[in-house]
């Protein structure tokens, strides 16, 4: 019964998901069809994907922001190669990975060697290296992808599309890595206490920039279905996703102090925050509301996260100088 | 004459140890009042008493005449007590005279007046006639020296009458421990009572009128300064009956396990030790003298200047953690609860964190069993009271925190062992499962460096000690030559 108990605890996020789901339906039955469900199932990839990438720079202890910036750089870079250069799309596709993975690799290195605060340093590298998207397509989108770069959006095996089997995939490998492999532990070990893992023999710093360099190449993979997604190279795409990829991993559980998430509940927050947009579209809520709750939930959970590892302070400030006056009081 | 404070009966206890044992002192008004003991004497816990720092079980605190039973920080502070840390409390980046009146209004209104800031604490700064020194002066830009003087400027600024000082010669140079001298000098001229702690036994007779010694929380014996000498000064220190049994242990080898040559850096002037087989070598000396630091070289956790590093004959390089533990070396850090045990982590976790990549195939898969018998091994043979592998390191008793950092090297298999403080906030019971452990080890031809600040512990425990003082080594010492004395007095530099 008390393992029960705990599971459900453990696992609320999907309780959540389902009492949402049936507030939604009730208010409109369209959102429980099977293609809406598809929708939010396709919508969620894209933060899907690179929230695997965040994850482990979380778990690890990190942060990056600048994801965004290279979705939309990843989507400019496939459209002025195959397009502009008229190079084909396996070669397109290859040089982008390795574009991004250079790219996470040496935001990692830098953020490890100058210790500076990985939220500034990925800021300032996410207009970088948004200014250089915009300089490649001089600030206009470049349309005429082919059909074979749109496929891995647009397209779908049976009647499955091919983004959700694209982002399952990744994260069936990143759960399992997490989950299984030396490399995974290591991870949360670091993330958890990093002199310790340190003096324990773990090389910290190969770990942490390790997680950076995945952060670089999740971003490639989004960048290839945004741009199907978007039907064109665009430096502007994608620039909200990495407020609603942090958003979703802390709904799901990954605590912002570093060194524990679950990819299963990371999932539901990726359902989660797909599903609010969507419902609440269906529902008619105005945008600019829906925007208001979003960030609500976004803050609720941070704080809900705070409170859970006793570091929520809040109540012992409120306390401390009225205690502080009556002690002086009763002392005299 | 007039005693500024009394301190009657005062008793502190923590889980296994009495920190402060029916203590009482006097300490008269505008005196120098110095105040000396071993490691764990009980000095720090006397001066948390004092600021309010801790709360004491038992006992009371007269200041001036009136009677305390507890201290609050603010209270103490109120009443005329300042207490100057080895860590400066200060703000680099404002002025001496910010520093001085943080959180103070002079006037009231919104804008704090900042000339009539810089003139009250140049005034504070002229009473110590230092020469040249501006109040509008950025705190980062000063020296050691004078950060403390602004430490202790504070304490003046806030009418202290009694000012306690901890080690605060630790981080000055020669000149700089003159500055401070005169600077007490004026201070008594002024009317200030000090009590002044410290592990330099020379610096007394130049500073202090009269000394206290302390010996494990108890209180030994008050003296004028001229009355007494050095030797009788340490005599008074250790003279404590050894009464723990330790096992009469004979594994020690002729065989070289580890060998250090002119190793130095972090601190520490180049020395060169030997390991044997078998064998548990001291690193013995005060708290701060650079024992903690050479391990660390010998670990890789700091990067060393100079030396080599010799594992059974061969030259090894240990840039890292990562090396030494490859080539079976393990440390348990002093800190265990920051950098030994993963807390937020449970024991099957922290046990495999050093052997994952050993027992991962070649895929980087973990191998599940191999994981759980390699916990488990370890619970069973080091005894770790636990209901099951997956408990929260968190969760553990000290002394079973200390247990699964150690389980990690064994499983590992590690042959030489660092253990830098292997019983500090550990209760008794725990701490003899430790000496089994360590002995146990010894038998198996582990070779184990043990750094202790307990007398008692690392005379019974080791075999062979060095002795160092201010990073330099200072002693050799066999099991034979072992006195408490003699310890003492190489530790202290003589």
């Amino acid at each position: 019964m008390k393992k029960f108990v705990n599971f459900l605890k453990e696992y609320s996020i999907f309780a959540i998901l389902v009492v949402l789901a049936v507030i939604f339906s009730m208010g409109n039955p369209a959102f429980l069809k099977p293609s809406n469900i598809l929708t939010i199932l396709r919508q969620s990839c894209i933060m899907g994907i690179l929230g695997m990438g965040e994850m482990s720079l979380i778990v690890v202890g990190g942060l990056n922001l600048s994801m965004g910036a290279c979705v939309a750089l990843t989507t400019v870079l496939l459209a002025v190669f195959t397009v502009n250069m008229g190079l084909p799309w396996g070669v397109a596709i290859l040089i982008s990975v390795v574009i991004n993975t250079v790219i996470g690799f040496l935001t990692g290195v830098i953020i490890n060697k100058t210790k500076i605060i990985p939220m500034i340093g990925t800021l300032a590298i996410s207009n970088l290296v948004s200014g250089v998207a915009y300089i490649i397509c001089n600030g206009l989108p470049i349309s005429g992808i082919p059909n074979s770069l749109k496929f891995f959006y647009q397209g779908s095996v049976g009647f499955m599309p091919m983004p959700i089997i694209i982002a399952a995939v990744v994260i069936i490998i990143m759960g399992i890595m997490f989950k299984f492999t030396y490399f995974g532990r290591q991870i949360f070990a670091t993330g958890s206490n990093r002199e310790a893992a340190r003096l324990s023999g773990v090389n910290a710093d190969k770990i942490f920039i390790a997680a950076y360099t995945i952060c670089g190449f999740m971003c490639s993979i989004a960048g290839l279905l945004m741009l199907g997604r978007m039907g064109s190279g665009t430096a502007n795409t994608a620039n909200t996703v990495d407020m609603e990829v942090l958003s979703a991993l802390v709904i799901g559980g990954v605590s912002m102090l570093g060194g524990e998430g679950k990819v299963t509940k990371a999932v539901g927050g990726f359902l989660l925050i797909t599903m609010l947009t969507n419902g609440m579209t269906l529902n008619g809520v105005n945008e600019y509301v829906q925007k208001v709750v979003t960030g609500g939930v976004f803050l609720l959970s941070v704080v809900l996260d705070s409170y859970q590892h006793g570091t929520f302070t809040l109540m012992r400030h409120i306390q401390s100088p009225k205690k502080a006056i009556k002690e002086a009081e009763t002392n005299g | 004459m007039e005693h500024i404070l009394e301190i009657h009966n005062l008793t502190k206890t923590y889980p296994g140890v009495v920190a402060l044992d029916n203590f009482s002192l006097e300490v008269r008004r505008g005196e120098c009042h110095a105040l000396v003991g071993e490691n764990g004497a009980g000095k720090s816990t006397l001066i948390k008493s004092i600021a309010g720092a801790i709360e004491p079980d038992s006992g009371t605190i007269v200041f001036e005449g009136k009677e305390y039973s507890t201290l609050t920080p603010a209270l103490s502070t109120e009443i005329g007590i300042g207490v100057i840390y080895q860590e400066f409390n200060l703000c680099p980046t404002l002025s001496i005279a910010e520093n001085l009146f943080l959180g103070q209004r002079l006037t009231p209104g919104l804008f704090q007046n900042e000339a009539l800031m810089n003139k009250k604490a140049q005034e504070i700064l002229d009473q110590f006639k230092v020469e040249g020194l501006k109040a509008g002066t950025l705190v980062r830009d000063l020296s050691t020296a004078y950060r403390q003087l602004v430490e202790i400027a504070k304490t003046v600024s806030k009418n202290a009458r009694l000012v306690i000082m901890d080690e605060p010669t630790a981080p000055l140079t020669e000149r700089e421990v003159e500055v401070l001298f005169r600077i007490i000098q004026e201070m008594k001229a002024n009317g200030a009572t000090i009590i002044y702690i410290s592990h330099r036994l020379d610096e007394l007779y130049q500073v202090a009128d009269r000394v206290t010694v302390m010996r494990d929380g108890c209180y030994v014996t008050t003296k004028d300064i001229g009355e007494v000498t050095k030797d009788q000064l340490i005599a008074h220190m250790v003279g404590r009956e050894l009464k723990k049994e330790f096992d009469q242990r004979s594994t020690e080898t002729d065989e070289v396990l580890l060998e250090t040559r002119d190793l130095g850096g972090n601190g520490v002037k180049p020395f060169s030790l030997q390991l044997h087989k078998g064998e548990v070598l001291g690193l013995g000396g005060l708290v701060g003298a650079g024992r903690t630091e050479y391990a660390q070289l010998i670990f890789g956790a700091k990067l060393k200047d100079c030396g080599e590093i010799y594992l059974n004959g061969e030259k090894i390089e240990v840039n890292s953690p990562e090396d030494a533990v490859r080539y079976g070396i393990g440390m348990v850090p002093e800190d265990r609860k920051l950098h030994g045990a993963i807390l937020r982590m449970n024991i099957q976790e922290n046990i495999v964190v050093p052997i994952l990549k050993r027992i991962s195939n070649k895929m980087g898969f973990v191998d599940a069993k191999q994981e759980k018998e390699a916990a488990a091994g370890q619970i069973e043979a080091l005894r770790i009271k636990t209901p099951s592998a997956q408990q929260l390191a968190g969760n553990l008793s000290g002394g079973n925190q200390q247990k699964v950092v150690l389980g990690k090297w064994l499983a590992n298999n590690c042959q030489v062992l660092i253990l830098d403080e292997p019983t500090r906030g550990v209760d008794v019971g725990a701490k003899q499962e430790i000496y089994n452990i360590i002995n146990d080890l010894a038998a198996q031809g582990k070779g184990i460096i043990v750094i202790s600040s307990d007398m008692e512990e690392i005379i019974g425990i080791t075999d062979r000690m060095l002795i160092l003082y201010e990073g330099e080594l200072r002693g050799k010492l066999e099991h034979a030559e072992y006195t408490q004395e003699t310890i003492l007095k190489i530790a202290s530099g003589e």
